[in-house]
């Protein structure tokens, strides 16, 4: 009886800057497509284009096999190298960049530094190390380093501040100092996850080393952009499906060893 | 070790509170934020033999007091004194030395959950051995064989290789106590054990504490929330209350007096 005769009662606040917020963002792409000039006309002048350039892909042209190989193996060198190098960078500054652990002098720059590496594109930091060291794999290489520290020491270091604290400070009633702590309470909490992301992260370098060999720091990506500036589009489509064939071996490999790891 | 033996040797019938001290606190006062004291200078002298309890209500600094001793809490003021040696202050090394002297077994066993009950037990050692042989668990072969004697005589002889985290509480904190032994410990802080349990393993766990320190002659400070238990297993009773101590005697001696002062009110009794 009484719900007639008090008022409605809201189950749920209208939340009117979201809504609002919506709205402008949909005012803002309405409005930006119009000054990039996106008409239908446009769309329709590309598909034509697209499709010459698709029929000239076909079929994919596997003749040079030899020079696609070598890139390829390059590429994989690059990958595998830097993410090892950057773990292995990663594994100290993320325990100095976790808060729990570390005081906040030592953490706050060391985080600095990890926000670095990762502010910069790989393909910027890839140029930088060509101009400075010269073509080839290093430039690629140290290239990658860094975005894999910019990446992992970040996702180490927030693994390390969820850990239980509980855990450590038994072990440091123990009389363990920091390196014991750290094998004995802080390792065995987050190695899982850690090797989760070292996975990943090989996987997006392998991904990432194709394309740093357009700025000329080795790999593949050296010999796709030559085949582009030939106009060799059957030889692109070939290194392109080599590319994806690579990415997905790796792909099928590392999911099965983040199963077994579970 | 030789600690221990003096223990031992220190009064055939330590129900007496004359017998020797291994832990004296002086006005220790501590305050987590300045001016508003958790404890307002207690003066404990902790008995060589048998399990000292500390009884009082949620919030009154029994978990504060008994950080203290091994430092995972900084007191503000006063002095612990093991054996004699002062404990506040220490730095470093030395505060490393003097925690590996003093076992723990905490509330929630606190163990570390994805390394095996043996990797558990050994980490009481991690106060003496060098850092490369924690790393690569090669410790010396008489640690391995104390670790599998107590973890015998917790009741624990097939779970060596087992990770902690596929044990049941009553087993954790069996796990708990044989890696605070594993220290030899000169004293053993216990912080609630027994409040995460069941009734039933908590006194079986109680028992086994009270025998293995015992035979190893090792005196216990046991938090505890349970008056019964308490008299039942404790030698010493002090009873804290708004910070302060306000009882401090064998467990006969408790009456209902006295609980009406360390709880307040008198209807739950």
């Amino acid at each position: 009886m009484s719900a007639t005769t008090s008022p409605r009662r809201l189950a749920f606040a209208p939340n009117w800057p979201m809504r609002l917020a919506l709205l402008a963002l949909a005012v803002y792409t309405v409005w930006a497509s119009t000054r990039l000039g996106l008409t239908w006309d446009r769309v329709a002048h590309g598909m034509g284009e697209g499709a010459k350039l698709l029929g000239r892909m076909v079929p994919p042209n596997f003749e040079r096999w030899q020079l696609l190989l070598e890139g390829l193996l390059e590429s994989l060198q690059i990958a595998v190298l830097a993410s090892a190098l950057g773990i292995l960078i990663s594994l100290p500054l993320s325990i100095l960049a976790a808060r729990n652990l570390s005081p906040l002098w030592i953490a706050g720059p060391v985080r600095g530094v990890i926000a670095v590496c990762r502010s910069l594109h790989y393909v910027i930091v890839a140029i930088l190390f060509v101009k400075a060291i010269g073509f080839g794999a290093l430039a690629g290489t140290a290239a990658l380093v860094v975005a894999s520290v910019g990446f992992i020491a970040k996702l180490f270091a927030e693994a390390i501040e969820e850990i239980s604290m509980k855990q450590v400070e038994a072990i440091r009633a123990t009389g363990a100092g920091v390196m014991k702590v750290i094998a004995y309470a802080v390792l065995p909490q987050v190695a899982s996850r850690f090797i989760g992301f070292c996975l990943y992260q090989l996987d997006s370098n392998l991904r990432n080393s194709t394309l740093v060999g357009i700025v000329g720091a080795g790999g593949i990506g050296g010999t796709l952009f030559a085949a582009f500036k030939r106009f060799d589009y059957d030889f692109v489509a070939a290194i392109l499906l080599s590319i994806i064939a690579l990415i997905f071996l790796a792909e099928i490999i590392s999911g099965r060893v983040r199963a077994a790891l579970r | 070790m030789s600690a221990t033996m003096t223990a031992a040797q220190g009064a055939p019938n330590g129900a007496t509170l004359a017998s020797a001290t291994v832990l004296e606190i002086k006005g220790l006062v501590k305050e987590y934020s300045a001016g508003k004291p958790v404890l307002k200078g207690i003066d404990v002298a902790v008995p060589a033999e048998g399990i000292t309890a500390i009884i009082g209500p949620s919030g009154t600094g029994k978990s504060t007091l008994i950080r203290c001793i091994n430092r995972l809490v900084e007191p503000t003021s006063g002095s612990i004194r093991l054996h004699g040696a002062e404990l506040t202050g220490l730095r470093g090394r030395n505060l490393r030395l003097a925690r590996r002297r003093i076992g723990m077994v905490f509330q929630e066993y606190n163990l570390v959950e994805r390394l095996t009950v043996m990797e558990n037990v050994l980490s009481g050692r991690l106060g003496y051995v060098p850092l490369w042989r924690a790393w690569l668990r090669k410790y010396p072969e008489e640690d391995i064989q104390r670790a599998f004697m107590l973890l015998d005589a917790v009741g624990l002889p097939e779970h060596a290789t087992r990770r902690a985290d596929a044990l049941s509480g009553g087993q954790r904190q069996r796990v708990g106590i044989a890696r605070a032994l594993m220290q030899r410990p000169e004293i053993l802080l216990a912080d609630e054990p027994t409040s995460s349990l069941d009734p039933r393993t908590a006194v079986e766990v109680l028992e086994l504490l009270t025998r293995l320190t015992a035979a190893e002659g090792v005196p216990v400070i046991i938090n505890i929330h349970n008056v019964d238990l308490a008299k039942r297993f404790a030698r010493r009773i002090i009873g804290m209350s708004g910070g302060s101590v306000i009882f401090d005697g064998p467990p006969e001696e408790l009456e209902q007096h006295h609980l009406r002062a360390i709880y307040g009110g008198e209807d739950w009794l």
